[in-house]
């Protein structure tokens, strides 16, 4: 059903000097020590990663529910920062499609799809032939999720022994891991263009609506890129 | 208290449901989607432009404990990891880590 050589090909992606172990590691510790200070219990908080596994949308959620926020504005809330989902699954799946493989591996690994799986296979998808992305993908997505899944555990467990420093420290490694991971995806005018602007255009809408300002910010500039990369 | 435990549980399954739509209805729409056409190269910039202004936003316009550590700081521990990562030849492990330990010290001591 799922090929075990790429799948644990794809699984291996979490070891190595390139691994988002150590990134993911750090922001889900801090998502399960938020989660417990919040009220969650370790069931709760486990099965919130098990199932969401996004980790600005964990936040939303985490800050909507302090304040006590309708289920029906959580869902907006979440919607609205998880949007990026959409374009970013645009962006891979179509890589990964092949005729031999059955739907239901592509509507269930699309849970995977999040900024560290999807930049490790956007790195890596030319090294396996098309028929086998998909099981490659599945092993990126398995592994990574561990990670998260293991790291709110530890999170949650330790958060009477994380300090505010440790807490700050742990915050600034996952821009930090995303940040390097950009830079080595700059391969292309059109690339590198979408990354520049959108890292100055994202910031610059805050000015105008804080909460649309990554959705503004990125369509605008990842709409320019494309046009000076296609003119030339 | 049980009140409260359902309440948690149904924010949950709104929160993943609200996550999960926005991949279903992109693998929904990749279906038509070739990877050598054009919509799929204009997707390809929107979603790298997404993640940068995603990234720029976290670092300057935190939401949570980062908000704490100057703005200066933060840009400057985060410029210095990216050369890092370059002269690494590529090493994620040694910027990531460095960035943690950077934060911590100049957040206490400048």
């Amino acid at each position: 059903m799922i090929n075990s050589k790429y799948f644990f090909k794809g699984f291996k992606s979490i070891k190595g000097l390139d691994s988002p172990a150590l990134a993911l590691g750090a922001s889900f510790i801090a998502i399960g020590a938020l989660l417990k200070n919040i009220g969650f219990n370790l069931e709760q908080s486990i099965f919130s990663t098990f199932l969401t596994y996004a980790l600005p949308g964990s936040l939303v959620m985490a800050e909507s529910f302090l304040v006590g926020a309708s289920l029906i504005n959580i869902f907006l809330a979440v919607w609205l920062v998880n949007t990026r989902l959409y374009p970013m699954t645009i962006a891979l799946m179509p890589l990964l499609l092949h005729k031999s493989q059955p739907r239901w591996k592509y509507y269930l690994s699309c849970h995977f799809i999040a900024v560290s799986a999807w930049l490790i296979m956007k790195d890596k998808y030319q090294s396996v032939e098309k028929k086998h992305r998909i099981d490659f993908w599945i092993g990126i997505g398995t592994g990574t999720w561990s990670i998260a899944i293991v790291s709110t555990i530890i999170g949650f467990l330790a958060s009477d022994y994380l300090n505010k420093d440790m807490m700050i420290g742990l915050a600034i490694v996952n821009p930090v891991y995303f940040a390097c991971m950009m830079v080595g995806a700059m391969k292309s005018l059109q690339i590198n263009l979408s990354i520049i602007l959108g890292a100055i255009l994202g910031p610059l809408f805050f000015f105008v609506s804080p909460e649309w300002s990554i959705l503004y910010g990125g369509v605008l500039a990842g709409t320019l890129a494309y046009f000076v990369g296609e003119l030339k | 208290m049980s009140e409260m435990s359902s309440n948690i549980i149904l924010v949950i399954l709104v929160t993943s449901f609200a996550t999960y739509l926005s991949r279903f209805l992109g693998v929904v729409s990749s279906e038509k989607i070739d990877a050598t056409s054009k919509i799929f190269r204009w997707f390809n910039c929107i979603a790298y432009s997404i993640l940068a202004a995603l990234i720029a936003r976290i670092v300057i316009f935190p939401a949570g404990v980062l908000d704490e550590a100057d703005l200066w700081i933060r840009l400057f521990v985060l410029i210095i990891s990216i050369i890092i990562f370059i002269i690494s030849k590529r090493n994620l492990v040694y910027p990531t880590v460095l960035s943690a330990i950077l934060l911590a010290l100049l957040n206490n001591y400048l």
